[in-house]
């Protein structure tokens, strides 16, 4: 199973690509509402495309709230 | 449906809807592709009794207060029918505020029983505002995995006592049924207290309109916190042995599957929302070869023609077969609410031969003020009032437009804990709403804003931002939103007065040049009276509520402070 660490660094590569970042410009605290400048639905696309990349379901209820790459990382890595 | 005006309370006609309808489907409880669970009003009531039950053993009795904080979901309404049956008091709070925030509403609403969910109980029982909810007694969290801490609280799925029936507590009209927050959180809580009659009343006007049926599937989407989902989610479909559908994902693509998968009759929707589900559906128009586009857009025009007069629901699916598909070739009605929705989404829809069901109302005026009775459909205005409903507008300007007035027996009893507010609120029986409009001559109501945002010019005309909006459709921008400078940064001054634009930007989006020349060139083309005289770019997400609905006065917080002389960009 991958690490807390490794999982985290998908994300952020996952999320920079979804967005079209250049790669190494989100970090792990980053809120994503506010750093990527996006709303509800569009949150809702990114986790579509995690649960697709790392085939897992994350419930909207288990993400409600969250709103770092951290704590979503962490949310993901307990359903690894 | 049941004759609502013989009953005296909303548990009473919930005890004779599900003996009624028992062999109806009540709920439908989906999570992405799967159907977790499919309830008859039978099943529904004795989920329900059994829970009421254990309840009143706990001690639960009448006028006691009981919160639910939960997502759209069917221990929602199993609960909520528990409470009314024991003759208690709902507090149906969001659930995306705060922990913080819900405590505090939970104390201030004195709530003896809290009913929530495990991912939201996990965030209030840790936070320190707990130590504040002295009045709460008893806590039941659903779906809580096998292993967990559920520091104090039960398991709603096992908080159950079947073994003997639940007492069923007869309540009046004039009681309470329900004490909704209609905002707040910022300190000064507004608990709008309903009575049995509010809900018996609206219900009544409602289902007058839009009527429900068996058979009829309603697709819940709002939060059922809020006026519109709990009227037509819950009490108006409930009376009328509907169906409701709740899904536990909110993606697109699982939302758009189950129009096709359950057939819905109507959904409700916030204008953010509508208007993305027209983006696609443009966007997917747009992708036609020419020819078919030209055929396309024909049989919209002629749709268009034939349905002038007021909706043609066959004739429109049989025109515009895929389009209906699309959206289960049942749909009879999106019921649009929580903010204004711009004319030309409405328009949009109804061209499609989907009668969007536009209105206006207010959580203290028990849900629905005005609709749009679709005869004819009218895309410019919020609609007639419903039946029952007095609408006046006060001390009217030399244009027409006054402050919105409304008496009715479905304006909530007072504000809780407040009777100063009420006092200001309700006045001579009127329910003063804050917002301004004017009817026209064919008796529709047309608003133009609230009351403290607006400016005078020095012509003495009354200028409102969202009278303005409009020409800022579709800007290529994330958001915005007008206010008038002097409600941002109160001055005392009467003339002067001005109208900002505040945007926020796409992400990497830059203050352009091109961007500045797009919002001169559309503000041009407002009366020079009404144009914004600065931009302000704001960084942030706008505020908005559950229900995605811009929350203007805390947007114009946020603005205030930055620096006023600095911050606008002339325009």
């Amino acid at each position: 199973m991958p690490t807390l660490e490794n999982t985290t660094q998908e994300v952020l590569t996952l999320a920079e690509q979804h967005f079209k970042l250049e790669p190494g410009s989100l970090s792990p605290t980053d809120d994503f509402f506010k750093k990527l400048g996006i709303d509800s639905l569009q949150t809702l696309e990114l986790l579509s495309r995690l649960e697709n990349h790392f085939n897992i379901e994350l419930p909207d209820y288990e993400v409600q709230g969250v709103s770092d790459f951290k704590t979503l990382a962490e949310r993901i890595q307990s359903r690894l | 449906m049941l004759d609502l005006t013989e009953y005296s309370s909303v548990g009473a006609a919930l005890k004779d809807a599900v003996e009624k309808f028992a062999k109806e489907t009540c709920l439908i409880e989906a999570d992405r592709e799967r159907e977790k669970d499919r309830l008859s009003y039978a099943e529904f009531n004795a989920r329900a009794h059994s829970l009421a039950r254990a309840m009143q053993d706990a001690g639960f009795s009448v006028a006691d207060r009981a919160s639910i904080i939960m997502t759209n979901q069917s221990k929602w309404l199993i609960s909520a029918y528990a409470i009314f049956f024991s003759g208690g008091v709902l507090v149906p709070l969001d659930y995306k505020l705060t922990p913080v925030e819900q405590w505090q509403l939970l104390q201030h609403s004195g709530a003896k029983i809290l009913i929530t969910e495990y991912p939201i109980w996990r965030q209030l029982a840790t936070s320190p505002a707990r130590a504040d909810a002295t009045t709460l007694q008893t806590v039941l969290v659903s779906e809580a995995p096998p292993s967990a801490d559920l520091s104090g609280a039960h398991r709603w799925e096992a908080f159950r006592n079947a073994s003997a029936p639940p007492q069923f507590a007869p309540r009046e009209r004039k009681d309470i049924a329900s004490i909704v927050y209609s905002s707040g959180t910022g300190g000064r809580p507004k608990g709008c207290m309903m009575t049995h009659e509010n809900y018996l009343e609206q219900c009544v006007a409602l289902t007058s309109l839009y009527p429900f049926w068996p058979g009829v599937r309603y697709l819940s989407i709002l939060p059922t916190n809020h006026a519109i989902d709990f009227m037509v989610g819950f009490f108006g479909p409930f009376t009328c042995g509907a169906c409701v559908v709740h899904l536990r994902t909110l993606r697109p693509e699982f939302v758009r599957e189950a129009f096709t998968k359950y057939k819905i009759t109507y959904v409700s929707l916030v204008p953010l929302v509508l208007k993305n589900l027209q983006k696609g559906l443009q966007a997917r128009f747009a992708e036609l070869p020419p020819g078919k586009r030209k055929i396309f857009d024909r049989l919209v025009a002629i749709n268009k023609t034939l349905t002038k007069p007021h909706p043609r629901l066959w004739l429109s699916r049989g025109l515009l077969k895929q389009v209906h598909a699309a959206f289960g070739g049942e749909l009879r009605a999106i019921i649009v609410g929580g903010a204004f929705t711009e004319p030309q989404t409405l328009q949009f829809f109804y061209d499609l031969g989907i009668p969007v069901a536009n209105g206006y109302g207010l959580t203290e005026a028990g849900t629905a003020i005005t609709v749009n009775d679709l005869n004819p459909f009218r895309a410019d205005t919020v609609g007639k009032p419903l039946p029952g409903m007095e609408v006046k507008i006060v001390d009217p300007a030399p244009d027409g437009v006054g402050e919105v007035y409304v008496r009715s027996k479905t304006v909530m009893s007072g504000y809780l804990k407040d009777p100063e507010l009420t006092a200001e609120t309700i006045v001579d029986g009127w329910l003063r709403t804050g917002d301004l409009g004017q009817f026209d001559l064919q008796g529709h109501l047309h608003l133009s804003g609230r009351k403290k945002n607006m400016i005078v010019t020095e012509e003495g005309k009354n200028i409102y931002p969202e009278d303005i909006e409009s020409v800022f459709e579709s800007l290529a921008v994330k958001e915005f939103c007008v206010f008038a400078a002097n409600y941002v940064w109160p001055k005392r001054t009467m003339v002067g007065e001005q109208l900002i634009l505040a945007i926020h930007l796409e992400n990497n989006q830059a203050f352009t040049e091109e961007l500045k020349h797009d919002i001169a060139a559309r503000n041009s083309r407002l009366l020079n009276y009404k144009r914004i005289h600065g931009i302000v770019v704001y960084p942030e997400d706008f505020p908005r509520t559950a229900s995605l609905k811009i929350k203007r006065y805390d947007l114009a917080t946020l603005l205030a402070k930055l620096d006023r002389d600095h911050v606008i960009l002339p325009l």
